[in-house]
């Protein structure tokens, strides 16, 4: 019962603050933009009388590139909106009055938890699906596997909530973001080693970048979306700047279900043993 | 009128044993033992820094001791089911300020596992008694401070608890607001709950508290009861003039305890009892009594005595 009162409490925390409807707001304009994009070069590939090869790699391209820049504020909104709950939440004393009531601290810890996944859940689920409804409407193309892409984007921010979640029962809320968002920037830069290692034909850069995603498979995750999500000639032809040379594993799939479990067990056992 | 039976449990609503806590190197509560009966008002009276607000929150399971123990209405502290019958104001009290006075209420009532029905019951009448009523619709970031301990304190008596506990529950607050603590406190020992208040105003424990434990150096210095009827010692202000040196001396029988300034004496009696007799005696003795004077036991000059003058610093 604590679980889904404190889940309840992170939503309508979020609605009353106006994060919600802001998220909301940026998210339409995001998609306006992107739709009105798509509709200009649609309009004069049509003019021109594109190729329609070409035309539909092009508009897959754009369609990556719009899921990339989703997937990038995705991590960002995940890190911003949780670093504070937990360490704000214990340096201001607002967890005092909570943590005296009958309830267990894995429940509070827990249920605000969800209540974040829900709101990262809503959000993605909103972008990459607006995004791709934009993309079919304007020009017919949606990402080759949709579920399987969201659903590893989704994970990806899940993975990076439970790991703030984890950092913010030790540290302050700056430092859990900066040491969250950080812990990204080494997945993310390794992800690009990876992907140059290959071209390049490179073993030890291809390691680098592998064992960045074994301390952080975040950026892993979204190379595989992409991979689901992009055309199947980009994928072939390895012509996408939005990195599938090198594809992760499902086994790095597996790993990064693995690491949120652990992330958020350890925040838990943290919270539950620490002082308030 | 107790509406709290124990059921043949234990008397003690607190029972601590050696509870200590270290953070790093600092040693925050040293070693602390004492205990609390159910149904009594216990004052925590001691310096800034002393550990009081470690202590209790030892004894809420927000901070896990270093070492020692402690019981509470029974069952080890941590025990998550015991909070049901527990009311705690924070001494730094912050609550999520976006909500209404009712809506923090409806969650920490819930959290409590009240039921929605039973919360629209009690609310408006918590809501009443700690004067709130008119702030309905504010949200709590629009508060006062003196607003906040309000609020505050409704909360931590949602529940109908067995056992308050109140951390400076009258700072922020006006003359009004601290006679409305005096009273709720009064109510609360009237309703049989036991309340440990930890303050540092001397003059609030002094009216609100049976007991207290004067804490230095996260220790339980000396425990004192406030109200223990005409048994108690007494100290008493005798104005007289005539008196002689052997009229003083002849004092002695009934205490040892003498001080002379002119014509004043002061004598610590060991019950208030024998005074009739003294001033019967220095009248006999042909001294002109002008004034006797019980002096109250002053919570403020044995808090000094006890502190000392660096106390707090």
């Amino acid at each position: 019962m604590g679980i889904w009162i404190m889940a309840g409490v992170t939503f309508r925390e979020a609605a009353r603050k106006k994060m919600l409807w802001m998220a909301l707001a940026v998210s339409g304009a995001f998609i306006i933009l992107f739709g009105s994009g798509l509709h200009f070069q649609s309009r004069d590939f049509s003019a021109r009388g594109m190729n329609p090869v070409l035309r539909r790699e092009i508009s897959f391209t754009m369609l990556t590139m719009a899921l990339y820049a989703v997937d990038l504020l995705a991590v960002l909104m995940t890190i911003l909106i949780s670093a504070d709950t937990v360490s704000g939440e214990i340096a201001s004393g607002t967890i005092q009055a909570v943590m005296t009531k009958p309830v267990a601290r894995w429940q509070v810890l827990l249920g605000k938890w969800f209540g974040f996944m829900g709101m990262l859940t809503a959000y993605i689920a909103l972008m990459v699906g607006g995004v791709n409804a934009v993309a079919r409407l304007m020009t017919g193309v949606t990402a080759r596997h949709l579920v399987p892409g969201f659903l590893l984007m989704w994970m990806e921010s899940v993975v990076l909530l439970s790991v703030t979640f984890a950092l913010a029962t030790y540290f302050s809320t700056l430092t859990s973001g900066v040491l969250a968002l950080g812990l990204h920037g080494l997945a993310f830069l390794g992800g690009w080693i990876e992907q140059f290692g290959a071209i390049s034909q490179t073993p030890g850069a291809v390691a680098v970048g592998v064992i960045s995603s074994v301390l952080m498979p975040s950026e892993a995750l979204w190379r595989r979306a992409a991979f689901e999500m992009q055309s199947p000639l980009a994928n072939a032809l390895r012509i996408s700047p939005f990195s599938t040379l090198s594809v992760p594993s499902r086994a790095m799939i597996a790993y990064a279900a693995f690491y949120l479990l652990i992330a958020l067990a350890v925040s838990i056992r943290r919270f539950s043993q620490r002082d308030l | 009128m107790n509406q709290f039976a124990t059921g043949g449990l234990s008397d003690l609503a607190i029972d601590a044993c050696g509870l200590g806590k270290v953070f790093g190197d600092k040693v925050a509560v040293r070693n602390l033992t004492f205990n609390v009966c159910r149904g009594e008002v216990f004052g925590f009276l001691g310096p800034n820094g002393a550990g009081k607000s470690t202590a209790i929150k030892m004894l809420l399971g927000l901070v896990h001791p270093s070492k020692g123990q402690a019981r509470i209405l029974g069952k080890p502290i941590g025990d998550v089911t015991t909070r049901r019958r527990i009311g705690f104001l924070p001494e730094h009290f912050r609550f999520y300020d976006w909500l209404t006075p009712a809506e923090l209420l409806t969650l920490h009532g819930r959290l409590h596992g009240m039921s929605r029905a039973a919360l629209r019951q009690s609310i408006p009448a918590l809501l009443d008694l700690v004067g709130l009523t008119p702030h309905g619709e504010k949200h709590l970031r629009n508060f006062s401070k003196g607003m906040l301990q309000r609020i505050g304190l409704a909360q931590a008596l949602l529940n109908q608890p067995e056992l308050i506990f109140l951390d400076e529950p009258t700072s922020g607050l006006d003359p009004m607001g601290r006679r409305l603590v005096r009273d709720i406190i009064r109510a609360q020992r009237d309703r049989g709950a036991t309340v440990l208040v930890n303050s540092h105003l001397l003059g609030e424990v002094e009216v609100t508290c049976n007991r207290v434990a004067f804490i230095k150096d996260g220790e339980v210095v000396e425990t004192r009861a406030l109200s223990g009827g005409s048994t108690a010692e007494t100290t008493v202000l005798i104005r007289a003039l005539h008196l002689r040196e052997e009229i003083v001396a002849g004092v002695s029988r009934w205490t040892a305890q003498v001080r002379r300034a002119e014509e004043r004496l002061i004598l610590t009696l060991p019950s208030a009892d024998v005074l009739p007799d003294i001033v019967r005696y220095l009248a006999d003795q042909g001294a002109d009594v002008y004034e006797v004077t019980p002096q109250r036991f002053s919570l403020e000059q044995r808090f000094l005595e006890i502190i000392g003058s660096d106390g707090g610093l």
